[in-house]
């Protein structure tokens, strides 16, 4: 703060205050939305206060039973597939990209630099730009309906190796000629050295990677052609498919938060390392 | 992300290297390079409806798509549209972080709150404001009736572009806020101070010190955001508007999508891919030139 100024002090407060709410709104109606019932939802104006029907609304999305269920799979199972995609996403991303970017920085070996940029130009491509041929490829290998199909086509990008490269690059070269002197095995430095000391940047990765993988929506579209593969974000866009008044949106609602519910509660609680993990990657 | 320098003590292996590269080098060969070529291959080919036979066309699906008025028509949409979120997110991110920045109390609240979005999935986000404006139980579309504008995003495509505008800011404000945050507590308080000794206000203190030195972050933004308007908001599209009223939302990878998979038009879609990637490439470029800038500084 260079000086005081109260009525400067006061208008960033509001202004703030504006903000955060027109930001929290949509996630606030969302959640009134999930405690009513579907004869509430259809009146205009819609309520805007919170109702008596949260929890029938959660357990008849949960178990998959009840009035206005059109899906054949619960949403526990969606989660349940959700989970499982984002934690492979995640935690191979961070394996495959630790194990490049050692060799890469610790090791002369020919073709150094074409390894290094063949993974680099991953970059530029997302998924979405090259969906169509991707699709084609993942089919080749039957991979349609799995998780294998689900998850791998998306590990191949290369932010993570970047990151854990631009990291290593820092680790001062004194710890790997004591680790030399030692006697130490390239992987025990690794093991023992490298990994313990990339422990933030890899919690990092974890945040962003966790919520990327479970965010999902492109890719399962044409991937998961069977409900029981399907994740929930992708439920909630079945859930909407129909007529506009005949949408149940309670229920869509109550999905919403349940799909809202993980990532949000990893990025708040790891705040710290996801913002410092997503400024570190970009430069 | 430059090749900047190596290590000087390395590890000496004839295999080792290559078994670490093994893992990333399989995924990305498979996934990435052969699918890439396949799209490259295919925008040259011309296939029959059942597939059955292949023919080299030139570059015939390439001149189809010059010559396709819904093709161009959907560059023209996707054009506005990016330009529209990039210009709208950034400039209210600036606003709040500006605002965040100053304030001493406070501050966890409001940015544990302000990053929520980045959380939210964008086909879930296109649900939430769906759910605010849909004709018959949108919140805000009932009250925009009662101040005598009929809502429909279903008949109005200006009304159906707002929507898809509105969801896509509001997802990726919070990515942008974050940036700028960390840009505004990046600069030295002296400069600040300095400033405002000299006489300058919050006003002037904004433009002439701190937003020159956060040229770099704006311009960084600028290419993530245009890339995140072009790609990643295929899931706010499919969940609002589905490219309607008519093809008035359908934005480029909506159209990869739809002429791909729905249409099966697999020459066209490939050519349109092609397409694409060359504007990643053009943006990736942009943003190098932006980050050799950045160290000169």
């Amino acid at each position: 703060m260079v000086e005081k100024h109260s009525v400067l002090d006061f208008f960033s407060h509001t202004l703030l205050a504006l903000g955060v709410l027109v930001i929290v709104f949509p996630i606030y109606l969302a959640l009134v939305g999930s405690t009513h019932s579907a004869q509430d939802m259809a009146q205009s104006p819609i309520p805007i206060w919170f109702g008596q029907d949260a929890w029938y609304n959660y357990r008849t999305i949960l178990l998959g039973e009840g009035p206005g269920v059109t899906s054949q799979v619960p949403v526990a199972r969606m989660m349940w597939v959700s989970l499982v995609t984002a934690l492979t996403i995640a935690f191979g991303k961070i394996i495959i990209s630790l194990l490049s970017a050692f060799a890469i920085v610790y090791f002369n070996f020919p073709f150094r630099k074409a390894v290094f940029w063949g993974i680099f130009i991953t970059l530029m491509l997302p998924v979405e730009v090259r969906i169509v041929s991707t699709y084609q490829v993942v089919a080749d290998f039957g991979m349609v309906n799995s998780f294998a199909g689900l998850t791998i086509p998306l590990i191949a990008s290369a932010t993570a190796t970047f990151l854990f490269r631009q990291f290593f690059l820092t680790v001062p070269d004194e710890l790997t000629e004591a680790a030399k002197m030692d006697g130490a095995s390239p992987m025990r430095f690794f093991w023992d050295v490298l990994l313990p000391l990339s422990r933030t940047s890899i919690a990092a990765l974890f945040v962003i990677q966790f919520i990327y993988g479970w965010n999902q929506y492109l890719w399962p579209l044409l991937m998961s052609t069977e409900e029981r593969m399907y994740p929930i974000v992708m439920g909630i866009r079945s859930m909407t498919a129909g007529a506009d008044s005949q949408v149940q949106w309670n229920l869509v609602m109550a999905t919403a938060i349940l799909a809202m519910l993980p990532p949000a509660f990893v990025v708040v609680l790891m705040q710290k390392w996801f913002v410092k993990g997503l400024v570190d990657t970009e430069k | 992300m430059i090749l900047s320098s190596d290590k000087k003590v390395v590890f000496q292996s004839k295999w080792l290297p290559w078994v670490l590269i093994a893992p990333q080098g399989f995924i990305v060969l498979a996934f990435f390079f052969w699918p890439a070529g396949q799209a490259l291959l295919q925008s040259f080919q011309q296939s029959d409806a059942f597939g059955m036979s292949v023919q080299w066309s030139g570059l015939d699906n390439f001149a189809a798509l010059w010559r396709d008025d819904t093709y161009l028509e959907s560059f023209k949409t996707t054009a506005l549209f990016s330009v529209l979120v990039a210009g709208l997110g950034i400039s209210m991110s600036l606003v709040l972080a500006f605002f965040t920045d100053r304030v001493v109390r406070g501050i966890w609240l409001y940015r544990s709150l302000l990053i929520l979005p980045y959380a939210v999935a964008p086909v879930v986000a296109g649900v939430l404001w769906l759910f605010l404006f849909s004709p018959s139980v949108g919140l805000v579309a009932y009250l925009l009736d009662k101040c005598g504008i009929s809502w429909n995003i279903l008949l109005n495509s200006a009304h159906a572009m707002t929507l898809i505008v509105i969801a896509s800011v509001w997802k990726q404000i919070s990515y942008n806020f974050l940036f700028f945050l960390a840009g505004f507590q990046s600069i030295p308080k002296s400069l600040v101070e300095a400033a405002a000794i000299d006489g300058a206000s919050v006003w002037q203190r904004f433009w002439t010190v701190q937003l020159p030195l956060l040229t770099p972050t704006l311009f960084f933004l600028l290419v993530v955001n245009t890339v995140y308007a072009f790609f990643e908001t295929f899931g706010i599209v499919d969940a609002t508007t589905r490219g309607g009223p008519g093809k008035d939302t359908a934005i480029l990878v909506y159209k990869v999508y739809f002429d791909g998979f729905k249409a099966m038009d697999l020459g066209g879609s490939a050519a349109q891919s092609v397409v694409l990637m060359a504007v990643v490439i053009g943006l990736t470029v942009l943003q190098f030139r932006y980050i050799e800038r950045k160290v000169h500084y």
